[in-house]
This record gives C-alpha cells, sequence and structure tokens, in this order.
C-alpha cells in the first residue's frame, strides 16, 4: 500500500511568516472589519440619498487638512514595510526598529491633524444625519487607527528587546497586515466623504 | 541558531487506535478542578459547554414560550400584562435566534471540527474558549435585565422609531443593543476560528472534495458570519448612538431614517438565518447515510448547494421589508431572488430523499429525528415561497402565518436535526448510546406535538390574525385555534422534557458505546469513545471521503493511514496543511490552558455593564483591562515558536 503523503521530511515549526496562523487570522479580521466601514458607507450613501437639501453639511468638506493627512498615513505605511522587508527580513535591526518608529510618528502625526480637522468643522455630531455620519465614519476609522498605533507600540518594545530575527517575526507581519488595512480603509473613508461630493 | 528549534522532521509511526496514550495524554489533557474549569482549551470540552449552554436557553426561551401560550389560549385571558408580554416575546425572539439556534451549532461544530478533519484542536484554542466565555456572560448580561423588569420589549428586531428614546426611554433597549453587540464578538471571533482551522488543520489528503458536509455547512455559516455579523453590529452602534449621545440616525424628526435599522438588521438576519441553519442541513446530510447504509446520494450538488444558498442569501434582504413601500423594481428583484433560493434547496432535498430511497434504512431514534426533518424542510420552506411572492407577502406580513413560517423553519430546520445530532454524537461525547425506547417517545411526542402546534398557525394567520399581540377579542373565530395551538405546545415541551430524561438517564446508565457503534464512515469514529483529550494518537492521512467505508465501497485501490502517520509529541502539537491540497506544510505549535480567554471575557463584560449604568469609570477599566489581556495574549512566546531564540543558545 502505498504511503499517501507520510514522508520522512523536515518542517518548519511554530509560527513562520505567512505560515503561521496569526497570518490566516489577521486576514479574517481584515475580511470581517472591512465589512463593518462597507455597512457604515452604504449608511452614509443611504442617508445621503435621502437627505433633503443641506448634504454635505457647511458645504463640500475642505482638502486643506485632509489631503496631506492622507499623505501622512501611506507614508507611515510605507515606513513599515520598510521596516519588514528591508529590516526584518534582512536583519538589519536599525532598519527595523528605525522604520517601525516612523511609523508608528506618523500615524500620531495623522491622529492629531485628524482631531484639528474636526475641531475646524462648523458643524457637531448632533447636527442632524450628515453631522452624525460624519462624526461616526471618521470616528470609527480613526477609533482603528489608535489600536493600530497600540498595535505599532507593542512591535515596537518586541524588536526593542529582540524578539525579531530574519526567521522569526511572524508578530511583525501580522501587525502590519493590521497597519496597511488601516490605511487602505482611510483612502475609501476619504475619497468617499471628501472626493465623492465634488464629483456633481 | 541551530536548526532543530527552526525545524524538525516529524516522526511517523504506527499506534494501535484503540490505545490510550499515556505521554500525549499527559500533554493534552486539562487539569481537574477549578484552574481546569476556567482555564481549558479543549475544543470538545468547549463544545460540549457550548451545548449545554445553548439547551439552558433553549429551555429558558421555551418557558417563556409556554407563558405566552396561556395567555392566548383564550380570547380576553389577563394573565400577562401587555408590557410582561412585549417582554416575554422579545426575550422568547432573541434567547432562540441567538442564544440557542447559533449557539448550539456552533458547539456541534467546536466539538466534531478536529475529529472530523484529523486535528488534535482548532487553529486558536484559546480563541475558542473566549467565544465561549463572551457567548455565556452576553447571555447572562441579557437576562440580567429580566429579573429587574426591564428586559427588551420591541421585538427581536427592534424596530426604531419604536425603540428609540422618545417612545422607549428605559435602560431595556439598551440591554438589547448592548448584549447583541456583546455576542457578536463571540459568533466572530468563532468564525474566524472555524474558517482558519479549515484553512490549516485538515489532515493530509483531506482535499476539499473529502469534506463532511457539516464542514461545508460550518464554513459557510464562518464567512456568512463575518460578512454579515458587522451590519447588526453596526446598527446597535448607531441606534445606541441615537438614543445616548444625541445623533440622528433614525430620529425622523431630524430626517433620519427609521429604515436604516431595517436595511441594516436584515442584511444582517437573512444570512444569520442560513448561518442557523445549513450547519444543521450538514448534520442531516452527514448523519443521515449512516443509517441509510450507504454514502450521501450527490456529494458535490449538496456541498455546492450549501454555498449557493449562502450567496443567494445575502441578495434578498429586502423581502422583509416588502410591506415598507419599496420601489415596483426592487420588489420584483428581491422577490425573484428569494424564489431562487428554492433550487439549492430542492438540490439537498432530492439528495437527501434518494439517498433514504436507495439506501437500506435503520431506523434509529436518530434516523426518526433527521428524516422526519425533511418532511418540515419542505412545510417552512413552501410557506417561505409564499411569503417571498410580493402580493402574498403584503396580505401575510406581520400575521401568525410568518410566525408559523419561522418555527417551521427554526424547529424543523434546527431542533430536530440537533436532537438528531446529539442521538447520533452522545455516543462520542459520553461513550455512551442513549436510550432507543424513550427515544421513540421522544421522537413522537416532539413531531406530533410541534405539528400540533405550529401548523395551525398557518390557518389563523390566513384568518387575519397580528403577530405580537398579547391578546384578542372574542367572536373573530380565534379561540378554538389557538387553544389547539396552545395544547400542541405543551404536548412538544413534554416530548423536549422526555429528551431531557433520557439524556440524563443515558449518561449514568445507558449502554456503553465502543468507537464506532453506528458503523459509520468518518474520521470522528476511529478514535475511542469518549474522544481522548488529544484527539488522534497519530495525526492520519485520508485518501477519500469515507475514510472507516473504503474497503466496502472499494471505490479506488488507494486506502486511508489511520494507524500509521504523525506522531507529533514534542509538546502540543499538531499537523498545519497546505489550503488546497492538504500537504504536509508546518508543525503547529499549539498553546495549553489559559486564563487569558475568561480574564478578557470579564474586562469586555465590564466595559459593557459600564455602559449600560452609564458609568464612566467601569467603562474606562473595562477598556483599558481588555487591552491589557489582549496585549498578555499576544505576547510572543517563545515555547509556541512565536519569537528569536536568544543568539548564544
Amino acid at each position: 500500500m502505498s504511503e499517501l503523503g507520510v514522508r520522512d521530511q523536515s518542517l518548519p515549526v511554530g509560527s513562520f511568516g505567512r505560515k503561521s496562523s496569526g497570518w490566516y487570522g489577521v486576514w479574517t479580521l481584515v475580511l470581517t472589519e472591512s465589512a463593518i466601514f462597507v455597512y457604515l458607507l452604504f449608511s452614509y450613501f443611504y442617508l445621503a440619498s435621502q437627505a433633503n437639501g443641506d448634504w454635505p453639511l457647511g458645504g463640500i468638506p475642505s482638502l486643506k487638512l485632509a489631503a496631506p493627512n492622507s499623505i501622512i498615513l501611506l507614508l507611515s505605511s510605507a515606513a513599515l514595510l520598510w521596516a519588514e522587508r528591508s529590516g526584518a527580513r534582512r536583519g538589519q535591526r536599525l532598519r527595523l526598529l528605525g522604520g517601525i518608529t516612523i511609523a508608528l510618528v506618523l500615524g500620531i502625526v495623522f491622529a492629531v491633524v485628524q482631531l484639528r480637522e474636526w475641531q475646524t468643522k462648523v458643524f457637531s455630531i448632533h447636527s442632524g444625519t450628515y453631522g452624525s455620519i460624519y462624526f461616526v465614519v471618521t470616528g470609527f476609522h480613526l477609533a482603528h487607527v489608535v489600536v493600530g498605533l497600540l498595535v505599532l507600540l507593542a512591535l515596537l518594545v518586541w524588536a526593542v528587546l529582540g524578539y525579531f530575527d530574519r526567521e522569526r517575526h511572524a508578530p511583525l507581519t501580522i501587525g502590519a497586515i493590521y497597519w496597511h488595512f488601516v490605511d487602505v480603509v482611510w483612502l475609501i473613508v476619504f475619497a468617499s466623504l471628501y472626493l465623492a461630493p465634488r464629483l456633481r | 541558531m541551530n536548526s532543530s528549534e527552526l525545524g524538525q522532521a516529524p516522526r511517523i509511526m504506527s499506534a494501535s487506535e484503540s490505545v490510550i496514550d499515556l505521554k500525549l495524554k499527559a500533554i493534552w489533557e486539562t487539569r481537574p478542578g477549578i484552574r481546569g474549569v476556567l482555564c481549558s482549551v479543549d475544543h470538545k470540552r468547549i463544545g460540549i459547554r457550548y451545548i449545554v449552554t445553548a439547551f439552558v436557553f433553549l429551555f429558558m426561551g421555551g418557558i417563556e414560550a409556554l407563558i405566552m401560550r396561556l395567555q392566548l389560549s383564550h380570547s380576553d385571558l389577563k394573565i400577562l400584562s401587555p408590557e410582561a408580554y412585549d417582554q416575554l416575546f422579545t426575550m422568547h425572539g432573541f434567547t432562540m435566534i441567538f442564544l440557542y439556534a447559533g449557539p448550539v451549532l456552533s458547539g456541534f461544530s467546536n466539538y466534531l471540527w478536529p475529529l472530523l478533519l484529523g486535528s488534535r484542536d482548532m487553529a486558536f484554542p484559546r480563541l475558542n474558549a473566549l467565544s465561549y466565555w463572551i457567548f455565556l456572560l452576553a447571555g447572562i448580561f441579557l437576562y440580567a435585565s429580566f429579573p429587574l423588569g426591564l428586559a427588551p420589549n420591541a421585538g427581536w428586531f427592534n424596530y426604531p422609531p419604536y425603540s428609540s428614546i422618545s417612545y422607549n426611554p428605559g435602560p431595556n433597549i439598551d440591554f438589547y443593543l448592548l448584549g447583541l453587540i456583546f455576542l457578536g464578538i463571540s459568533t466572530t471571533v468563532g468564525s474566524a476560528n472555524f474558517l482558519v482551522s479549515l484553512l490549516r488543520t485538515r489532515a493530509p489528503g483531506m482535499s476539499i472534495n473529502r469534506l463532511p458536509i457539516l464542514v461545508w455547512g460550518t464554513l459557510t455559516a464562518s464567512i456568512g458570519n463575518l460578512l454579515a455579523v458587522p451590519a447588526v453590529s453596526l446598527a446597535c452602534v448607531l441606534l445606541f448612538m441615537d438614543r445616548q449621545f444625541g445623533t440622528h440616525f433614525f430620529d425622523v424628526e431630524q430626517h433620519g431614517q427609521p429604515l436604516l435599522w431595517q436595511h441594516l438588521f436584515w442584511m444582517f438576519g437573512h444570512p444569520w438565518v442560513y448561518a442557523i441553519v445549513l450547519p444543521a442541513l450538514g448534520i442531516v446530510s452527514d448523519a443521515l447515510p449512516t443509517f441509510c447504509r450507504r454514502p450521501l446520494v450527490g456529494y458535490t450538488p449538496v456541498a455546492l448547494a450549501t454555498v449557493a444558498t449562502m450567496i443567494v442569501g445575502f441578495g434578498v434582504w429586502l423581502h422583509h421589508m416588502f410591506a415598507t413601500g419599496m420601489p415596483m423594481l426592487s420588489l420584483a428583484f428581491f422577490s425573484a431572488a428569494s424564489l431562487v433560493i428554492t433550487i439549492p434547496s430542492a438540490v439537498s432535498t432530492f439528495a437527501w430523499i434518494a439517498t433514504i430511497w436507495t439506501g437500506k434504512p435503520v431506523l434509529t431514534t436518530a434516523f426518526l429525528f433527521l428524516s422526519s426533518f425533511i418532511v418540515l424542510f419542505v412545510i417552512g420552506g413552501v410557506s417561505g415561497v409564499m411569503t417571498g411572492a410580493v402580493p402574498l407577502d403584503w396580505q401575510l406580513t406581520d400575521t401568525y402565518f410568518v410566525v408559523a413560517h419561522l418555527h417551521y423553519v427554526l424547529i424543523g430546520i434546527n431542533v430536530f436535526p440537533v436532537i438528531g445530532g446529539i442521538y447520533y454524537w452522545f455516543p462520542k461525547m459520553t461513550g455512551r448510546l442513549m436510550g432507543e425506547r424513550l427515544g421513540r417517545w421522544n421522537f413522537w411526542t416532539m413531531f406530533i406535538g410541534f405539528n400540533l402546534g405550529f401548523f395551525p398557525m398557518h390557518i389563523v394567520g390566513l384568518m387575519g390574525m397580528p403577530r405580537r399581540i398579547y391578546t384578542y377579542a372574542p367572536g373573530l373565530g380565534w379561540d378554538t385555534i389557538n387553544l389547539i395551538t396552545t395544547v400542541g405546545s405543551f404536548v412538544f415541551a413534554v416530548g423536549i422534557g422526555l429528551f431531557l430524561v433520557n439524556l440524563l438517564v443515558s449518561l449514568r446508565r445507558g449502554r456503553p458505546a465502543g468507537a464506532n457503534p453506528w458503523d459509520a464512515p468518518t474520521l470522528e469514529w476511529s478514535v475511542p469513545s469518549p474522544a481522548p483529550a488529544y484527539n488522534f494518537v497519530v495525526i492520519p492521512v485520508v485518501a477519500s471521503r469515507h475514510p472507516l467505508w473504503e474497503d466496502r465501497l472499494n471505490e479506488s485501490p488507494e486506502r486511508s493511514s489511520l494507524s500509521r502517520g504523525y506522531r507529533l509529541v514534542q509538546g502540543r502539537e499538531t499537523l498545519a496543511t497546505t489550503v488546497l491540497d492538504a500537504q504536509p506544510d508546518l508543525i503547529l505549535k499549539m498553546p495549553g490552558d489559559s486564563y487569558a480567554p475568561v480574564v478578557l471575557a470579564l474586562a469586555l463584560s465590564m466595559l459593557f455593564v459600564g455602559l449600560i449604568l452609564h458609568s464612566l469609570w467601569c467603562t474606562g477599566i473595562g477598556v483599558a483591562a481588555t487591552a491589557l489581556a489582549v496585549l498578555v495574549w499576544l505576547w510572543p512566546q517563545r515555547r509556541l515558536g512565536q519569537r528569536a531564540e536568544p543568539a548564544h543558545v
């Protein structure tokens, strides 16, 4: 009888990058979190389609802060990509620590600018459906940014403690997927709330 | 870095299946005592806990229903006040749909998946424990409102504006909203666990065309849940914001849209209906053939029908809203999509009938439950087609016809297969068979009681009796039918009671079952009963869909290797295989028993309790404790191969 597939072969053990369960796990998180934002934007467009008059409240949202801020978030993603690709995978400790730090700092800048942007709005969360949905959508995203910053902070601590080397850095790979996801979602939110109203 | 830490050649060895392996036992078995109760991550314990807890909720929901049936047994009765009646039907619906029907199937799948797939545990054992603890605590959270007289009272789908703060100022609705968000976390992490377990922890050779249909069902339900649960969680967040933080999503005065709630709720609600039936259909597709002494007819069409049902199920939510004044085009589209569902349903139905027809049925109690399910499925399906047709739906909306339909669907397609499934797998879980004699009484009482209780609801619905009324005037011609319904529901309850008696008696005095009392074909029956903590002495290698029937069916010269396979005893380990063709890929280091899940679940409870009490402190501490618990949980461990080895080793 043939020994189906039973072979004496050496297999890797434990968490290995894309072979770790956590890598698969974070994609399920991305899937279900994407669904949340799909439903949020559905709500936004639904309310927009049913609104009479005042939409968006206070005129088309300004790009003065939001556009540069989007670029800051993209740069943060790029820094993290660099930390992983050219730092962790090549065993370059300095690039690893530097990349995560830059990503973290740029992420904090994004959050601060976003709070500033909230202050410049002439309406509040209590101002009709537009005020409600604007602050809830951007608030949901900002909450994801805050969680992402905590993830980056944990990754930085673990990197400092020397938990990552060339072979083992699955937590970095997994955390980075979440951070990139938060960035991509921002681009979609930005396009829906800031750019789409300009198309009329 | 030494190579043995990074890679290892797994030992392949032979073992007799009936041998309890002491080394594996020491590695995998949960320690006794309170620590074991709180820390266990054994999927079998968690699965049984899920089933037992879900049944406790079934009994509570059942008692609520019986009290309501007493109230409705005759016109103008005053057993319940209108407010009490509202709370009862809301809690009954919430309990049965969210705390019984979904979780009981998670219980089966938690118990069975690793055994069906040939693995030692689920992909995320601690997440598995977490999903159970959250389910339990969310249920307790919701039921805490009951003794306070503050239970949710706006029906299980909780439509605004009635559920808004202006019309419903008490905390009743907040219990509903927060409870549902809390429970959603459990459903979501559970679904993620099933999905990753399927992708990673199948035994070598278990390619997707060899998966049991239960696995297809739970997989489909899990993906559906991951995509659908956020809709209702979001709806609950938005309504909670409206009620507590002054937003205007559903507030008509500020151009808010109550219909937005209905959209979000049913975008979740309809896929959820399939999430709580597809795994149950899987139970039937896997267990029924065993009693027909032949493989399931049409494995591939049935598997595809399962997936197709869910895909179409995402495009039918509007049929719950036909009466809300939609444009004709939407009505036509959603009605057509709803009727399309009959095609995959019919495929499965004819496959089951053909399996019985061409098999040699053995009339056990399990067979009775599983085969009678087909009858109930067809009745519930036909009334579903009726309500899916727009003109008829306009007539039937909010009448007892809909109540009859949804009970045929939920009891017929969920409760009957679940009880059949318990008769089938009880020997694997406990090592004993359930009594057949009492089983017959159990089945016939339930079957007769159910049809007596619920079929007449169709008629009284067609006569125009609306649902959700706490009483009705005499002289409408509804009294007799309602009395019959009440009698039937009590007979049904007696049937459930007989099941409970049979279960408890069999637990003590049931006939000992061997490893495979039904002579069944799938992997779970290759291990001793009850299944040992480590499941398999060696990870088997699978060569067909029916590993234990290969000699008999002789479909190919290849044979599964059950007693010779991967040993894996360097700590808690199981084999990861590749996604598509299930070739060995990696040795997974599995976490052991841990306090992390129960602590995280308690931290989350604190957050939700804080929100219902409007206590900033309690909420804040809950958030901080949650973040801390997650951090500790995820801290990379050397034991699990999650971090680099120190350079000096």
